[in-house]
């Protein structure tokens, strides 16, 4: 080990733009790709520089496109170059990466660490290994938030996702996301129907017609968003009462930035956000990146993310370590998501279902935007 | 000259007709030149053109079904389209499904077709989980029967047909083909085994199923063929073989290695379980029962389709032939009919608004020409990203406008006035961003225009507006012309200003072809939409040119 070193430090010295070899054949860059913003700032601070710190000499490139992750990985696939070592995506397009081969099957016991206690690490993700080549992180919600000064005087504030369909009550504009998912089931969920008839219901062609015209009543009164920067933004300027995004993007509003804004967290949709590793990686970079993986998501990474942004911990080991955001020094865990309090009626989303109907009832929505 | 007249060539010098000799010399010079773009074509042919004609390409190609059901395909031609296929489409299914699905292709299939009917993806994806289990059952039953039938080597042996025996490398070939063609690459090497001649005639569905296993074996697994156990295909493959009658018959006469073993199995091949593949994959997914997936798979077989074409146009393939789609899922039409009419709408703002500047500019002296130009330029120099979210807070209902408006009594607080995310903001917005493209141009044009003319018409007798509209406005049209086709050209095109300011009435087209090339992943879908609007634009740039004439049209 030495005389490598040693005999490396020499070559160093005399070959100028050598490259050098780690010892365990690792290759000394990774591309990274996330979300950008806050999101990939946690990600940053929590497990990446600490990464780097560790091993001395690798480097780590961003590229944030995890918006366009699957149309990317296909050209590249395609063109026989994948450029990327790891690829931050949500669930439902880990599972379209990993049934067209695109991203590569782990094995989560052997390729990950395991909890402190020593539970596996399949049974610390329990359910939230959704795909087999899928590495939850965090656990998300898309939910509503809402202009406090700007409820009707004389009324309560809103509670119910109801609420947004309630123009009379709650005057003024909502922004929704331009897709059908999770606006569709909450339309029916606001017109009578029980949640678990949501998803029959909504793969009967009345049922699509039944939310359609559940959304028409408030179709006038709604700006379609489609950045997640863009509720925030429409709330602190007062073009909406209410919008749905992310709740983190809401969390840094209300907490960072002292918007007047409130939560309200009824029938949020829980949502999960991870790592998939493309398929076919040389062998260097493959060993690297499996390096990291293990590192990043193990126990105290993250909960150690908690601290930067709220998304709760995809472990349930990681969960008690969730501490005070780093900056604010506000106790992090009533603004999660996975808060007894905050998910007392939650909305899950089928990501089968989704993935069977997307294409169809996508069609359709768009074609009732338009129209 | 005299001999110019003459009915002969005219020759050159050295006898040879003046036309050849001089096409000689040219064509010497010509291939210079060419030399000297070829890099430049060569570049610009493989870094543009192929991969647009490649994406344009996809709009008719569809030759994933046939790629991974290729058996299927084959059976099913002969399925009159009504009820469900019998049996035989169903084993060639297995068999198909099966492979691709050791090769993790069944679900690219799944995610095609579900785009023509809702549901075929999970319908490909679940019973991909399952061909295994299909197998076992017979894999287990045989090897009750026998022991030997679950070992590696005594399979080798059998389908080999021993050392010395006469192969069949039709059948490899065939399989590897196979093989590639669902991999989509090319396979090099000897993969150690051969099937036997002789066995293949009695046992052909096992032999076949054999083949295709030692391939996959060795060329995706990199694994020595007569190593491995078979995988579960065989089983119900031979469970097959051995029920047909003739398959005893010759099985009497078979001498080669395992000949006992197969007899003793056909005489008891009562006791294992029927092969029904068209139960097993109703019971894996009762979906496989559906007359209309099986519809579907059998319209998209062919290799290539018009399906994309057809949706791009709201229509779509139904079993009683080609239909408009119902009015809930109508969305292109409007969508091509929008684009036009706001993308003229954007090109005639563009030209009120700029023609005016630009002649200014023509008209000042240079050194405030000059400024006029910077300040024309400017905006053109900021990101395209800026400037539509500038457009966002001067246009909102909280913006800068309402607030003016409201400030002096116009507007009603109340009724603050709706400019975005609809129509009208994509229109202010994208007119102000491409205004630039329709200003150079005619200030280009502009400036080559004597002054002296419009002072001539004057002299002449001719008031400002006759002098203007005679003299000037038509040694200015080519200008408008180049403008005009540059601006309307990147409107039609346009996406991230409609996406961000259009709302839902002032999106156009290309948001949706965004939508399906990097979000749906309906890459087809997509291209049939680019395809039609490359189409268009060349339609109405040959109507341009048979009405203005494209020689009129001036850059500069």
């Amino acid at each position: 080990m030495k005389l490598t070193k040693t005999l490396l430090a020499t070559t160093a010295l005399t070959v100028v733009a050598g490259t050098a070899v780690t010892a365990q054949d690792m290759a000394d860059s990774m591309t990274l790709v996330s979300w950008g913003g806050a999101y990939q700032a946690s990600q940053n601070k929590a497990y990446v520089d600490p990464y780097l710190a560790n091993n001395a000499g690798v480097s780590a490139t961003w590229d944030e496109s995890s918006a366009e992750a699957v149309a990317k990985l296909r050209a590249m696939n395609e063109a026989g170059n994948v450029t990327w070592d790891l690829v931050d995506v949500v669930a439902s397009d880990a599972m379209r990466l990993c049934d067209e081969g695109l991203a590569m099957e782990l094995d989560h016991d052997e390729d990950l660490a395991a909890a402190p206690d020593g539970t596996s690490a399949s049974d610390d993700f329990g359910d939230l290994i959704v795909s087999d080549c899928f590495v939850p992180q965090i656990v998300y919600s898309t939910t509503f938030g809402y202009r406090t000064d700007l409820v009707p005087a004389g009324v309560e504030p809103p509670t119910s996702v109801c609420d947004v369909f309630d123009l009379a009550k709650y005057p003024g504009k909502r922004s929704l996301q331009k897709r059908p998912i999770d606006n569709m089931e909450w339309a029916l969920y606001c017109d009578g129907v029980a949640k678990e008839d949501i998803y029959p219901t909504l793969g009967t062609d009345a049922g699509v017609e039944k939310a359609l015209a559940k959304l028409d009543t408030i179709k006038d009164q709604v700006v379609w968003w489609s950045a997640g920067a863009e509720t925030p933004q429409l709330l602190a300027d007062g073009e909406v009462f209410m919008g749905s995004t992310y709740n983190g993007r809401l969390f840094s509003a209300i907490a960072e930035q002292g918007q007047p804004i409130a939560m309200m967290w009824d029938m949020q949709s829980f949502d999960l956000d991870g790592w998939i590793v493309p398929a076919g990686l040389p062998a260097d970079r493959l060993a690297r990146v499996m390096d990291f993986l293990k590192f990043a998501t193990d126990t105290q990474r993250l909960a150690d993310q908690a601290a930067y942004i709220s998304y709760g911990p995809a472990r349930a080991s990681s969960a008690p370590l969730v501490g005070k955001h780093a900056d604010l020094g506000i106790d992090m865990a009533p603004h999660m998501p996975t808060d007894p309090a905050n998910a007392s009626n939650v909305h899950i989303y089928d990501y089968e279902w989704w993935a069977d109907n997307r294409d169809d009832l996508d069609a359709k929505f768009q074609a009732w935007l338009v129209q | 000259m005299s001999d110019t007249t003459h009915t002969g060539p005219v020759l050159a010098a050295d006898g040879t007709p003046l036309k050849r000799s001089l096409r000689r010399a040219l064509r010497a010079q010509k291939l210079r030149a060419l030399a000297l773009i070829a890099p430049l074509l060569l570049f610009v042919l493989l870094t543009f053109i192929a991969p647009i004609a490649d994406m344009l390409f996809r709009s008719v190609e569809n030759q994933i079904t046939g790629k991974t059901l290729p058996m299927t395909v084959e059976e099913l031609r002969d399925w009159d389209g009504t009820g469900t296929p019998d049996e035989r489409v169903y084993r060639a299914l297995f068999f198909d499904l099966f492979f691709a699905a050791e090769g993790k292709e069944h679900t690219k299939l799944g995610s095609r077709l579900n785009y023509e009917e809702s549901g075929i993806s999970s319908m490909f994806r679940t019973t991909g989980r399952d061909v295994d289990d299909m197998g076992k059952v017979y894999q287990k039953a045989f090897k009750k029967l026998n022991p030997a039938f679950d070992e590696g080597a005594f399979w080798y042996e059998m389908m080999s047909g021993g050392q010395g025996a006469e192969g069949n490398t039709k059948l490899l070939s065939n399989q590897i083909g196979r093989l590639e063609m669902l991999e989509t690459t090319t396979f090099k090497g000897e993969i150690g085994f051969v099937p036997g001649a002789e066995i293949y005639k009695i046992l052909p569905n096992t032999t076949r199923a054999y083949t295709a296993f030692a391939a996959f074996t060795f060329f995706m697994k990199n694994d020595v063929v007569a190593e491995e156990d078979p995988w579960e295909a065989v089983y119900p493959a031979l469970a097959l073989d051995l029920a047909e009658p003739a398959t005893v018959a010759a099985l009497a006469d078979y001498q080669g290695p395992g000949a006992q073993e197969l007899r003793d199995a056909a005489a008891q091949i009562d006791t294992l379980p029927p092969v029904d593949m068209k139960a097993a994959f109703a019971e894996s997914n009762k979906d496989w029962l559906r007359t209309e997936y099986w519809q579907v798979i059998k319209a998209y077989s062919p290799p290539y389709t018009t399906g994309y074409f057809l949706n791009a146009i709201d229509m779509e393939k139904t079993p009683n032939g080609i239909a408009l789609r119902s009015e809930d899922e109508r969305i292109y039409g409007i969508l091509f009919k929008r684009t036009m009419f706001m993308s003229m709408v954007i090109t005639f703002s563009c030209i009120a608004l700029g023609y005016p500047i630009a002649w200014i500019m023509a008209n000042l002296p240079a050194r405030s020409a000059n400024l006029l130009m910077i300040l024309v330029l400017l905006p053109f120099w900021t990101s395209l990203l800026v400037r539509t979210s500038a457009w966002k807070i001067m246009l909102q209902q909280q913006g800068v406008i309402n607030d003016v408006l409201v400030w002096l009594g116009l507007v009603a607080d109340e009724s603050r006035l709706v400019m975005i995310n609809n129509q009208f903001g994509t229109i202010v917005a994208m007119t102000h961003i491409l205004l630039p493209f329709m200003i150079l141009p005619m200030y280009s044009v502009m400036q080559t225009i004597p002054q002296t003319y419009l002072r001539a018409a004057k002299s002449l007798g001719a008031n400002n507006w006759t002098a203007f509209w005679r003299v000037y406005f038509p040694q200015s049209v080519p200008g408008i012309g180049a403008g005009s086709i540059l601006v309307f050209i990147l409107a039609i095109g346009y996406y991230i200003t409609p996406e961000i300011v259009g709302g839902t009435t002032g999106t156009f087209i290309s948001n949706r072809i965004a939508y399906h090339i990097s979000s749906s992943l309906n890459w087809g879908l997509g291209a049939a939409l680019g395809s039609i609007l490359l189409a268009v634009v060349m339609v109405l740039y040959y109507a341009y040119d048979k009405i203005v004439g494209i020689d009129n049209v001036k850059l500069g």
